[in-house]
């Protein structure tokens, strides 16, 4: 086995047996970006550099014996978080020449925990698409087979876990933009609940959805880093004052068995390989000693609907801020999905419109939230396909207004709901690319769909494969 | 639907061309088509959500803290002049 394709928990157990050093860690990493990045191009900013003298620093570290949840582990950041001193540009021309003065509350919270940064890597511009083919530096590819897309927004993060050019990832969603990619990659995606991760020094999408989190080899890692990035952030306002959880003990300890919650319309429509795959996954868990109940969940045709009109509004308000005195490019560097949304969420905030399309979206919402909260009555999670399909060829997304909102039908509802989800692979389809199921679960529960997403994989082998690279 | 697409690009102060805006503006009608069906659900009794986890009126200690120094701050601006940021100008003679 090759070091860069370690997960984190093996990386740091021969990092603290001292089997190799973080710098070797770090070099092996940066020699596999090397020889796959012009197939893939899951990056848009290497710091080959600075990689290096973060790993002689946490070499140091671990040699004076100290204990710290990422030491010397490399990860790649995703291109809309400010790192201090590093070019940050949310893979967009308006911010291609944007140096950040300061640190985002993710980058402080990894360097805190002695993580080695890569990079940064490819995304929509401005995280607007699932597919990585709205970046103005060009769209990244699917590892398992680089004719088909990554999905997006964080789809460099995927590619680069999925490639193992990144032993993690830092990423972010809004609605799917860590699951869907995480599916169509094969690899764990985990959408914490909202105001779980703080959103500060991050380039806002729609404020009131963004999430960050991470994009791993498997579920442990997941959880291990959530234990990093979680928790209360002053400097953003909306992040939860409740407590964050050990959520790795959590997830290993046997659990109470849980009732599973499935829903007809998220699998209406959905590619029949993957709708079989689910369901043999289900009886996985069954077989586990879990329940399976049918449930009537809200449709999420109408969750496409709400989600459009609050995050294009969301989108037109955050980037009015961009107009290239203070920094960055003007307004005509904008790409045409960046106008598009901008366009549309203007129209649904002008006067005369509001009520018509702001107010009655968030009224649904209401009903959506409200919808869960009696799902959760009768069962502990939700379990469905995260996408419809599986990862789509180039240019699928190419003059399709609505293509990254019909590829996230299946994760807005819980996504307007503000519910945490987890991505994980639960079988492969005929052409060899991966297919996989969320788990979703009530506000702040990471620790249980963490602890079901685990058992799962305990008794497959899924996330065991690799691309042939 | 009659959408007056040249003033929302106004609004949205956005420098697009005919073709553009064109372009745009079936798009925004397709769009708007879409998001129509929500007038299938009745809201009338039900109230609007804007933060999901419930959190209100969030305060802070009115405390002076330290902030990026001015130069920190400034130097991602195309111009500068003594300090300031400089911007067109916005009256004429």
């Amino acid at each position: 086995m090759q070091l860069y394709e370690l997960t984190i928990s093996e990386a740091r157990k021969g990092l603290e047996e001292k089997k190799f050093s973080s710098s070797e860690l770090t070099s092996a990493c940066l020699e596999r970006i090397k020889s796959v990045e012009p197939k893939l191009h899951a990056f848009v900013t290497l710091t080959e550099e600075q990689a290096l003298q973060q790993a002689q620093k946490a070499d140091f570290l671990l040699g004076s014996g100290e204990v710290r949840p990422l030491l010397g582990i490399p990860i790649s950041i995703k291109d809309n978080f400010c790192i201090n001193g590093i070019l940050t540009t949310a893979s967009s021309n308006v911010l291609r020449n944007f140096v950040p003065p300061y640190d985002a509350t993710v980058v402080r919270r990894v360097n805190e925990a002695g993580a080695v940064s890569l990079g940064k890597t490819n995304m929509d511009a401005f995280a607007h698409g699932s597919s990585t083919e709205t970046s103005d530096f060009g769209a990244s590819r699917n590892p398992w087979n680089i004719e088909r897309l990554p999905g997006g927004s964080s789809g460099g993060a995927a590619v680069s876990v999925a490639a193992d050019e990144a032993i993690a990832a830092v990423g972010s969603e809004t609605a799917g933009s860590i699951r869907q990619p995480a599916a169509w990659c094969g690899v764990v995606g985990l959408k914490p609940t909202y105001g779980r991760v703080s959103r500060y020094g991050v380039i806002a999408m729609a404020s009131s959805l963004d999430s960050p989190g991470p994009i791993t080899k498997s579920v442990e890692d997941a959880a291990l880093m959530l234990e990093v990035l979680a928790g209360h952030d002053p400097l953003d306002a909306t992040t939860s004052p409740l407590p964050t959880k050990p959520y790795r003990q959590l997830m290993k300890e046997k659990s109470e068995k849980v009732t599973i919650g499935i829903s007809d319309d998220y699998f209406d429509g959905v590619d029949p390989e993957i709708v079989s795959a689910v369901q043999n996954a289900l009886h996985e868990l069954e077989r586990l000693g879990h329940k399976v109940k049918k449930i009537n969940l809200f449709n999420p045709k109408y969750a496409i609907a709400v989600y459009t009109i609050l995050q294009r509004s969301e989108v037109s308000s955050n980037l009015a801020r961009y107009d290239g005195i203070r920094y960055g490019f003007g307004r005509d560097a904008f790409g045409e999905e960046a106008q598009r949304r901008i366009m549309l969420g203007t129209y649904s905030l002008s006067a005369g419109y509001y009520d018509a399309y702001y107010a009655k979206a968030e009224k649904v919402r209401t009903l959506i939230v409200e919808d869960f909260a009696k799902a959760f009555e009768e069962v502990d999670v939700v379990i469905g396909p995260t996408s419809p399909s599986t990862a789509l060829p180039l240019g699928s997304s190419k003059n399709h207004p609505m293509f990254g909102e019909i590829a996230d039908v299946l994760v807005e509802p819980s996504t307007i709901a503000g519910l945490p989800g987890i991505s994980i692979c639960c079988g492969f389809s005929k052409d060899l690319l991966p297919i996989s199921m969320q788990v979703i679960g009530p506000y702040f529960m990471e620790d249980l769909i963490l602890n079901v997403a685990y058992q799962y994989e305990q008794v497959t082998d899924w996330s065991n494969r690799k691309p042939n690279l | 639907m009659e959408i007056d697409i040249e003033h929302v690009a106004k609004l949205a102060n956005l420098p697009l061309d005919k073709r553009h805006m064109e372009i745009l503006g079936e798009q925004l009608t397709e769009t708007l088509l879409y998001i129509d069906r929500l007038n299938e659900i009745r809201t009338e009794k039900v109230e609007p959500t804007s933060q999901v986890t419930g959190l209100t009126n969030i305060i802070r200690d009115d405390t002076v803290s330290d902030s990026l120094p001015q130069e920190a701050a400034l130097e991602n601006a195309p111009e500068t002049y003594n300090g300031y940021i400089v911007v067109d100008a916005i009256f004429e003679e």
